[in-house]
């Protein structure tokens, strides 16, 4: 067993032990190292002002991915290369054409986002070629300025995709493999590392089996994935959590695969690993996806987390039971499968054992001619949380009648539920307008949502009976969803 | 002596009126500018936690800190009974604002301790130990629960009247009545509040805080600390973001941090959580407005009675003036021949709001274009013929007097819509939007463009003032100081502009310095849009003044006349010789000519008379001109922005780029103020919308999907200001009126444009579905 994680931070490789389970990856930058280019501005994952780039190695090669260093806890981060706006101006303080391409467009006026933004299109820059204006603004979702109005920033990232320089300038692109070397030399000790201090324990396992075992022993431990929801118990509610056990690096939960029943995705799988499996197998989940948090939420957030936490408003819960998703759930000694709406028993309970953990989720492909779609109604269009989100899941039969309908919808309810009188009173039913009329207020039967500041329970209520409606209008050939880009310009 | 000396060039490099990079933008690039949580501490610096009311308004029986006291990490709690001087941060001089409440707390989050700790960390979590006992009070948070309670101004109301709107709203043709809501904004500003303070012999003490109003820090200091002006310094070099933020709320943060400084003799840092940020600082006013309008069948207005309620929270602060703005800004751009507006500056238990990028104007004008809408829909015209017929005319039109008695002087409204309206292509846009409408069932579209006229000055003459500070050192390089802050506008560009053309000099040799009270005294926020006016005006005045003695020095070495001294890009014409700038300067400075001026300026022709409602408050008007088409689903309420133009007026510009990135940027910021931002207060008086996570400002996806943004070129100011430019940092936020009322239109089409639809802001998805099934009703 070692007790350090080691990392690599621009180009200094990092044994670090002695640091609390919930040390932020921001702390250590400002506080530990004076790396104060990185700036707090929310400490809830929102804002963006913390962006730094987190390489990892994937099955696809060395990947780097923009995080929200606020939320991002110290022992997430073994066998991984952080990468902060320090490390981007060349040694003769020559500008990096993201910077330089910010400053001729004069995308910065207080500044104190700029980092961030660098960051994150910094991101974008190294993952993309060729951004659309859907790709940029999709990079930017989770970053705020509060002065430009956006306009000269992504005129910057416009620019600096069409002066692309050599590969040699860019300091990720120059060390490469030197960088990915220094990885796998990381990753070739394969041992549990348990980081103490003051007698609290950060616990990283050696693989899914290891987790399985450390969990039956410490069945109280928080699981951590992406620690998009964890991190703001720490940062806003000041819990003190002891142990945490770390599982974004685990590579047996991170596999997304596709055959001709379904999806299968594996717990500690981020949204954005699963955006290209789940756009091209089910459109509307990848649309959906895309209005997740920010581009920094959706690298480290895990669907696995999203069910998991339970929360009543976690976005991917309604589509995923409104397709019959099913859940796996694995101890030491185990593993069972259960539908994905029956572990939602009530607000803030789950029907997972303490020291059980999720460990895959399967998504049935939806049937061939059927209906699916999604509909996520927030204030504010990307990066909000839901006041309501609704799938709905349709196959007709020869006649026209309602066959299969499964309705399911987060916000609504203490848990994310199925619309079940809904559900009774269209099926055998003709699919047409007169039906639909007159089984909306059925919603009434299977919701009584509350009112608060996402929105009152009048308007979910409505907004719930129209989303119906414009299902149906969906069905009948007329799209009627307000986007601002088609996902296939994105 | 650099290179530039011995280059002859046309121009010089950051004159006046070109377009030029912020002075900071390859800092902020790289994460090299310093902000004030950036600064190397001292060593032990020791960091502030807030102990925070959780009751909107209660007696305090008991406070119990014990445990407070005995947490890890622990040095001290200050309390009301640890402040020297006065327990008071008002900036008003009512004394109606506790650094810390001693017996009653009225507003939910208002500090009631603070913690001092080794760290950060340990402070935030010793403050959550705190027993607080309570009596409960009774409470109200918003504009209609104050009236019902029958709650008190927290300052007293004006009134703005001429002609005889009593008897004259009786005899025109046409009359509606009605009110609206209008949200308060949080300002969020990136970087959150933050003073560090570090104690000095004697009774002196430093303070770096993020302020827009160093001097104001001072006083305050001073005056918790009980102590004179002259022990405290105050600096600030940046801010990150404050749009009226950083006004007056820093004070707060500042003083604790001094007042734990001396107490403890070690150097002592405030940076609230974010979450705490926007829970106990104030916030843009909320508004109700109620409106009484009598015109005729073309749309006409005769006379116009309307009050202006605000929720002020539960100090004055800055209300006074934010809710007389309001006032000065209820015509919008439309002469009123018969008019009383009032104002209601309502006390409620809650924070304290403050200014805000507008300073109530915003909400003036979106009540003066409501009753636009009113008009435009009772008698079944464009929105755009109602505000044509009612623009302020000319010179000599009779209808050129505001509300104030005010003439004005120098309206290029009509001619700034007029163009926009052609370069938009607005009536045929319009025209097509009708069409798509009348085949559309659940998609539907809007389109509106709407003026904004913005008085510049502070209402509050005094405050019209400014002063700098230049250096001209031997080597030739150039010191500037001056009052003004630097939030992220763009003013220490300017100045610096200012100074380098006057001196025809390349930018590069202005070194821009932190401001300070030590340096500049007696300074005025940099708000109210006038950081530019005032503070590039007194450099100017500097500078001048050492220009002028250099010029002096040159007729006396050189034995020429005046005329023949001309200065050229880095070099300076003597006779028939060209003297580089640097030796002129070192042979000035051999003469014992002062090379270092105070400048000075203070605004000409302003007066205001708010008992009276007479005066000149302004000493000129900023123009512009916005329109916005969107699209709203209507059976959620979900809407788009795809298209804005703008046209701006901006005087002839300092700086293009910087005016730009303010009109750019104020528009999006005031878009939010109408589309999402909304802030929630439940039933316990809690401030639920506290963190990015429930309040939602613009993305970069939320942006005009196609977005035009122009000056008007051919502007000039009309008054004698620096390089005839106007301010720029507020008007543009009202431009995105037109927003609001283009969603409004689309709201209007499901009820054939026959009823104003009356749409509260903001305009939330909610708000626009809730407008929908009212008007499908009727």
């Amino acid at each position: 067993m070692s007790e350090a994680i080691r990392f690599i931070l621009n180009g200094e490789e990092v044994t670090l032990g002695n640091f609390g389970p919930t040390e932020t990856l921001l702390d250590y930058l400002r506080l530990r190292r004076r790396l104060t280019g990185t700036k707090e501005g929310c400490a809830e994952g929102d804002c963006g002002a913390c962006t730094v780039l987190v390489g990892r190695l994937t099955e696809q090669g060395l990947r780097y991915e923009s995080v929200n260093a606020c939320i991002r806890f110290l022992g997430s981060l073994h066998g991984t290369h952080v990468v902060t706006v320090e490390h981007l101006a060349g040694r003769d303080g020559e500008l990096h054409p993201v910077q330089q391409a910010m400053v001729d467009c004069h995308g910065s006026q207080c500044g104190f986002c700029t980092p961030g933004f660098v960051m994150s299109l910094y991101g974008l820059w190294l993952s993309n070629g060729e951004p659309t204006r859907a790709d940029i603004e999709s990079a930017l979702q989770g970053n705020l300025c509060r002065c430009t109005g956006y306009e000269p920033i992504v005129k910057a990232a416009e620019q600096v995709s069409r002066n692309r320089p050599s590969s040699l300038f860019d300091p990720l692109e120059r060390d490469r493999i030197q960088i990915m070397a220094r990885l796998w030399a990381i990753h070739a000790e394969v041992d549990t590392i348990v980081v103490e201090k003051d007698g609290a324990r950060s616990i990283v396992p050696a693989s899914a089996a290891a987790f399985a075992d450390i969990l039956a022993e410490e069945p109280e431990a928080t699981i951590v994935a992406g620690a998009t929801d964890v991190g703001l118990w720490v940062t806003k509610q000041m819990r003190q959590l002891d142990p945490v056990i770390f599982i974004n690096h685990l590579a047996e939960l991170q596999s997304v695969t596709a055959d001709e029943t379904g999806i299968t995705i594996g717990a500690g799988v981020s949204y954005t690993q699963a955006f290209d499996v789940l756009s091209e197998e089910i459109p509307p989940l990848g649309r959906l996806i895309d209005r997740i948090g920010g581009q920094q939420v959706r690298n480290m957030g895990t669907i696995g987390g999203n069910i998991a936490n339970g929360s009543p408003i976690g976005d991917t819960p309604p589509p995923l039971i409104a397709l019959g998703a099913e859940l796996t759930l694995r101890t030491h000694s185990g593993r069972r499968t259960i539908s994905l709406e029956d572990f939602f028993l009530a607000y803030g309970k789950q029907d997972r054992l303490p020291s059980e953990f999720v460990e895959k989720i399967f998504v049935p492909r939806p049937a061939e001619g059927s209906h699916f779609a999604v509909y996520k109604i927030s204030k504010r269009r990307d990066e909000d949380i839901s006041a309501l989100c609704g799938a709905f899941n349709l196959t007709l039969d020869g006649d026209g009648k309602v066959a299969k309908i499964r309705i399911a919808f987060g916000g609504m309810a203490a848990t994310p539920k199925r619309a079940k009188h809904v559900e009774e009173a269209l099926f055998g039913q003709v699919w047409s307008w007169g039906v639909i009329s007159a089984v909306r207020d059925l919603f009434d039967e299977d919701y009584a949502p509350l009112t608060d500041w996402r929105a009152t329970a009048e308007y979910r209520s409505l907004t719930a009976k129209n989303l119906l409606t414009r299902f149906f209008l969906e069905t009948a050939g007329q799209s009627h969803e307000l986007r601002r880009f088609e996902l296939e310009e994105a | 002596m650099d290179k530039s000396t011995f280059e002859t060039k046309p121009v010089i490099d950051g004159r006046m009126h070109v377009a030029l990079k912020h002075d900071s933008a390859h800092k902020h690039v790289t994460g090299q500018a310093e902000y004030i949580d950036d600064i190397p501490e001292p060593a032990g610096t020791l960091h502030g936690g807030l102990g925070l009311s959780d009751r909107a308004h209660a007696e305090i029986v008991s406070l119990h800190l014990s445990a407070v006291k005995a947490a890890p990490g622990v040095l001290a709690v200050i309390t009301a009974d640890d402040i020297p001087g006065f327990n008071d941060v008002a900036s008003t001089g009512q004394h109606d604002e506790p650094l810390l409440a001693t017996t009653e707390v009225q507003f939910h989050g208002q500090p009631i301790f603070a913690v001092i700790a080794e760290t950060r960390d340990q402070a935030r979590r010793a403050a959550k130990l705190a027993h607080v006992e309570y009596r409960d009070l009774p409470h109200w948070t918003d504009i209609d629960g104050a009236r019902e309670n029958g709650a008190p101004f927290v300052v007293e109301p004006m009134t703005l009247k001429r002609g005889e709107p009593e008897t004259e709203i009786d005899k025109a043709p046409l009359r509606v009545q009605g009110h609206m809501y209008i949200g308060g904004q949080e300002h969020f500003y990136l970087e959150s509040h933050v003073a560090l303070a570090i104690p000095g012999e004697d009774d002196e003490v430093t303070v770096w805080s993020s302020t827009q109003h160093p001097s104001e820090v001072q006083h305050m200091v001073a005056h918790v600390l009980g102590i004179a002006n002259n022990a405290v310094t105050v600096v600030t070099r940046r801010m990150g973001g404050g749009f009226g933020g950083k006004e007056t709320q820093g004070n707060q943060f500042a003083a604790l941090a001094a007042v734990a400084a001396k107490k403890l003799k070690r150097a002592v840092k405030f940076r609230p959580d974010r979450d705490e940020d926007m829970s106990i600082t104030g916030k843009r006013h909320d508004f109700r407005v109620d409106y009484d309008v009598a015109f005729d069948e073309d749309g006409l207005i005769h006379a116009v009675d309307a009050t202006f309620a605000a929720r002020c929270g539960f100090s004055a602060d800055l209300s006074g003036p934010v809710t007389d703005r309001a006032l000065f800004h209820a015509d919008s751009s439309y002469y009123y021949p018969h008019v009383r507006l009032t104002s209601q500056p309502l006390k409620t238990h809650t924070v304290s709001n403050t200014a805000f990028r507008g300073f109530g104007g915003p909400q003036g004008m979106l009540g003066g274009e409501r009753i636009i809408e009113e008009i435009a829909y009772a008698t079944a015209k464009d929105p755009l013929d109602i505000r044509r017929l009612n623009f302020y005319g000319p010179r000599g039109s009779g209808r050129t007097v505001t509300p104030y008695h005010q003439e004005v002087e120098d309206n290029v409204v009509a001619r700034i819509v007029d163009e926009l309206e052609a370069s938009s292509d607005y009536q045929a846009r319009r025209r097509a939007i009708l069409d798509f409408n009348a085949a559309s069932p659940v998609i539907r579209k809007g389109i509106a463009l709407t003026p904004v006229k913005f008085g510049i000055s502070f209402t509050m003459t005094a405050y019209n003032q400014a002063g700098a500070l230049v250096h001209i050192y031997q080597d030739g390089s150039i010191h500037l100081n001056h009052g003004g802050t630097e939030m992220g506008q763009g003013l220490y560009t300017k100045v610096a502009q200012v100074v380098a053309d006057t001196f025809q000099v390349d930018i590069d040799r202005v070194k821009i310095t932190a401001t300070t009270t030590g340096k500049v005294p007696n300074t005025s926020a940099t708000a109210a849009s006038s950081g530019s006016d005032l503070n590039g005006m007194a450099a100017y005045d500097a500078a001048r003044q050492i220009k002028e003695r250099l010029i002096e020095f040159a007729v006396r070495q050189w034995k020429v006349a005046r005329e023949k001294v001309e200065f050229l890009p880095n070099r300076v014409r003597i006779g028939g010789e060209i003297v580089p700038f640097d030796t002129l300067v070192r042979a000035a400075y051999y003469d014992r000519v002062q090379l270092s001026a105070a400048g000075f300026y203070k605004t000409p022709k302003i007066h205001w008379d708010r008992k009276a409602g007479r005066g000149r408050p302004f000493y000129y008007f900023a123009y512009g001109a916005a329109v916005s088409e969107v699209a709203i689903d209507t059976l959620t309420g979900e809407y788009l922005v795809e298209r804005t133009d703008i046209l701006h007026d901006v005087g002839k510009s300092l700086n293009p780029a910087i005016d730009i990135g303010q009109v750019e940027g104020g528009f999006v910021q005031g878009m939010g103020w109408l589309t999402t931002e909304e802030l929630w207060w439940d039933d316990r008086g809690r401030l639920r919308t506290h963190a990015p996570s429930t309040y939602k400002i613009p993305l970069a996806s939320d942006r005009p999907k196609v977005f035009n943004v122009k000056l008007a070129e051919w502007s000039e100011n009309a008054e004698p200001t620096i390089g005839r430019s106007k301010a720029v940092g507020e008007p543009p936020f009202m431009l995105a009126i037109s927003v609001f009322e283009a969603i409004s239109m689309a709201v209007a089409s499901v009820a054939d444009y026959k009823v104003c639809p009356r749409l509260d802001a903001p305009a939330t998805p909610e708000r626009v579905l809730m407008a929908v099934e009212r008007l499908k009703a009727m």
